[in-house]
C-alpha cells in the first residue's frame, strides 16, 4: 500500500458555496468510490475560496493564492492504495472532474497527522 | 563478425525484451535488472565461446541475468534504496526459468506484456514512454536513443532516470492492465510504436530523410505485440500500416537521396511480400465490427499501394475510408490528408475548398504539410503566382533536408507567371 495526496483544482476561486447540492452531495459520496475501489480514505480537507489565501514568497506577504492562475486549489485528501492504477482510478471518479475541474494526483514521501 | 558475436546480436534482437522482463521480477529494480541483464549478454560472448551456443540463448541469458540479480539482492538488501519496482506478488521467481511449470510460455509472454504497458503507462509522458521502450523493450543503448531523437546523451539519460523514478515513486504497477482499462492503454502502446515509425521514417530534421534503425525497431515492437496479443483487430491493424509504409522504404528517395512523390516511385521495386502480409491483416482486421484507427489507416495505405499505378488509383474508395477514419479519429490532419485523394475524386478546386477552411484550423497552425499540399492544388489550377507564396511557406516550415529540396524543386518547376 502506498499513500497518495489528491489536489482538487477549480476555477478560481474555488468557493464550495457556488457548488448546487446536487454537485456537493456528489463531493459526499466520492468517499464510498474510495472505500469500493480497495483504497481508504485518511484525510480530507475542503478548503475556502483562494479570495481567502494569503501567500508568502521570501520575505513578502501578499493576497491570493501561491501561484496567478485561472485554476486555484480547492481541496486536498490523502488516500491509500495499492499502487497508482488504483489511485487513478478512485482520483479520476472525483465529481469536480466533471464539474469544470481536475485532480493532481502525487505520491506522498512522508508525513505525520496531528491530533 | 564470429559466429558466437553474431548469435549474441540476434539474442540481443529477439531476446532482450523477455530477458529484462523476467529479471526484473526478480531485482524489483529498473537499474539493477539492466545491469545484470547487460552482464549476461557480455557473459555470453565469454562463455558461449567456451562452451559452444546453447540451444535456447534466451533462456541461458535470462538465468544468468536472474543469478546475478538474486545475488545483488541477497547481498544489498539491507542497503539499497527503497525504491523498488512494483512488481506482483503472486509467484516467486526464485526458481531458474527451467523449472518453471509448463505455463512458462504463457508466462513468458506476460513478462514481455508487463514490460510494454508499463513503459507506455498513460501516466508518463510520450517522450519518455517512447524513450523506455526503446531502452527497456527494446535494449537500445541510450547514446543511440539520444541520436535517434536529436538530444544530448545526458539529457536522454535524465528523461530516462526521472521516468523510472517515477514509475518507483509513484508505482506505476509491472502489469497488464484489466480488461476494462486495456483499449485505452493499448492506445497508449500503439501509439508509442506508431511514433516512432514516424520519426524513423521522416526526422523532423537532418539531413537523412530516413532513420532506419527506429523504422526496424517499431516493426519488431509490432511483430512482438501481434505474437503477444493476437486477436488485437488494432494491433494487426498497426502492423499492416507499417508493413505497407515500409514496403515503400526502398523508393521514397533516389540514389541522391532526394524525395520522390509516390507517382514518381518504381512500383516493381515495393516489397511485395510485406505488402501481401499487410493484405492480410487488413482483410481479417476489417471484419467483425466498426474497424479502428490503424485498421482504416492501413487499409488506406494499402489501397494506394496496391494500385497498378498512380493514375489508376481508387480514390472514390479511398476518399471513403477517410471518411470512416475520421469518425473514429476525428483529426484535422486527417481532414487534411483526406483532401488529396479528394483533389483526384472530385477536383483540385473543391479540395482546395476543404484546405483553406482547415487553415482556419488553429491546431493546423505551422503544420508544414497543410501549405505543401495548398501549394500543389493551385499549381494544378494554373494559380502560379499563389502556388508560389504557398511552396515558400511549406518551405519555412520544414526542416527535414530531403523534404526542402523537394520543395524547393516544385518551386523552381513553376511556370513563370503571365
Amino acid at each position: 500500500m502506498a499513500q497518495y495526496a489528491i489536489l482538487l483544482y477549480a476555477k478560481a476561486p474555488a468557493d464550495a458555496d457556488d457548488l448546487t447540492p446536487e454537485q456537493r452531495e456528489a463531493h459526499d459520496r466520492h468517499g464510498q468510490d474510495v472505500e469500493k475501489l480497495g483504497g481508504t480514505m485518511l484525510t480530507a480537507f475542503a478548503l475556502q475560496p483562494s479570495t481567502t489565501a494569503t501567500s508568502i514568497r521570501g520575505d513578502a506577504i501578499t493576497d491570493g493564492p501561491f501561484i496567478d492562475a485561472k485554476e486555484v486549489v480547492a481541496g486536498v485528501y490523502v488516500i491509500e492504495a495499492p499502487d497508482l492504477d488504483a489511485a487513478l482510478e478512485i482520483a479520476r471518479r472525483n465529481p469536480i472532474t466533471q464539474q469544470g475541474g481536475g485532480v493532481e494526483v502525487r505520491p506522498v514521501a512522508g508525513g505525520f497527522f496531528g491530533g | 563478425m564470429t559466429e558466437v558475436e553474431a548469435a549474441v546480436a540476434d539474442a540481443h534482437r529477439h531476446g532482450w525484451a523477455l530477458v529484462l522482463a523476467a529479471t526484473a521480477r526478480v531485482a524489483a529494480d529498473l537499474d539493477l535488472a539492466e545491469e545484470c541483464v547487460q552482464e549476461a549478454y557480455a557473459a555470453a560472448l565469454v562463455s558461449w565461446r567456451r562452451d559452444g551456443i546453447p540451444d535456447n540463448p534466451p533462456a541461458w541469458l535470462t538465468t544468468t541475468a536472474r543469478r546475478r540479480a538474486m545475488d545483488a539482492v541477497r547481498r544489498e538488501r539491507t542497503f539499497r534504496a527503497k525504491l523498488p519496482l512494483l512488481v506482483e506478488p503472486e509467484k516467486t521467481a526464485d526458481e531458474p526459468v527451467e523449472e518453471q511449470a509448463e505455463d512458462a510460455e504463457d508466462a513468458v509472454r506476460d513478462e514481455r506484456l508487463r514490460l510494454i504497458f508499463m513503459c507506455c503507462h498513460p501516466a508518463l509522458a510520450q517522450e519518455a514512454q517512447v524513450a523506455l521502450t526503446l531502452r527497456l523493450v527494446c535494449g537500445v543503448p541510450t547514446g543511440d536513443i539520444a541520436r535517434a531523437f536529436l538530444v544530448s546523451e545526458p539529457t536522454m539519460a535524465a528523461r530516462l532516470t526521472r521516468a523510472k523514478k517515477k514509475i518507483s515513486a509513484a508505482r506505476i504497477p509491472y502489469r497488464v492492465p484489466q480488461a476494462a482499462a486495456l483499449p485505452d492503454r493499448l492506445r497508449a502502446v500503439l501509439g508509442v510504436i506508431h511514433l516512432l515509425f514516424t520519426t524513423g521514417y521522416t526526422g523532423p530534421s537532418g539531413g537523412e530523410l530516413m532513420r532506419a534503425d527506429l523504422m526496424d525497431q517499431a516493426l519488431h515492437l509490432a511483430r512482438m505485440l501481434r505474437e503477444l496479443m493476437p486477436d488485437e483487430r488494432e494491433v494487426w491493424g498497426l502492423l499492416a500500416l507499417l508493413l505497407v509504409t515500409d514496403a515503400r522504404r526502398a523508393t521514397r528517395v533516389d540514389d541522391r537521396g532526394r524525395l520522390l512523390r509516390l507517382e514518381e516511385q518504381d512500383r516493381s521495386r515495393w516489397d511485395r511480400a510485406a505488402m501481401a502480409e499487410a493484405h492480410d491483416l487488413i482483410v481479417d482486421g476489417l471484419r467483425g465490427g466498426r474497424p479502428g484507427r490503424y485498421v482504416l489507416q492501413a487499409a488506406i495505405a494499402s489501397l494506394y499501394a496496391e494500385a497498378p499505378s498512380y493514375e489508376e488509383t481508387d480514390w472514390a474508395q479511398i476518399v471513403t475510408l477517410y471518411d470512416e477514419l475520421l469518425t473514429v479519429w476525428p483529426s484535422p490532419v486527417v481532414a487534411l490528408n483526406r483532401t488529396v485523394p479528394l483533389s483526384h475524386a472530385a477536383g483540385p478546386e473543391r479540395a482546395l475548398a476543404e484546405v483553406e477552411e482547415l487553415e482556419k484550423d488553429d491546431r493546423l497552425a505551422g503544420y508544414r504539410y497543410l501549405p505543401a499540399i495548398k501549394a500543389d492544388l493551385l499549381r494544378r489550377l494554373g494559380r502560379v503566382e499563389e502556388a508560389s507564396a504557398a511552396y515558400r511557406q511549406a518551405l519555412e516550415l520544414t526542416g527535414n533536408e530531403a523534404e526542402r529540396e523537394f520543395l524547393a524543386g516544385r518551386l523552381a518547376d513553376l511556370p513563370a507567371p503571365r
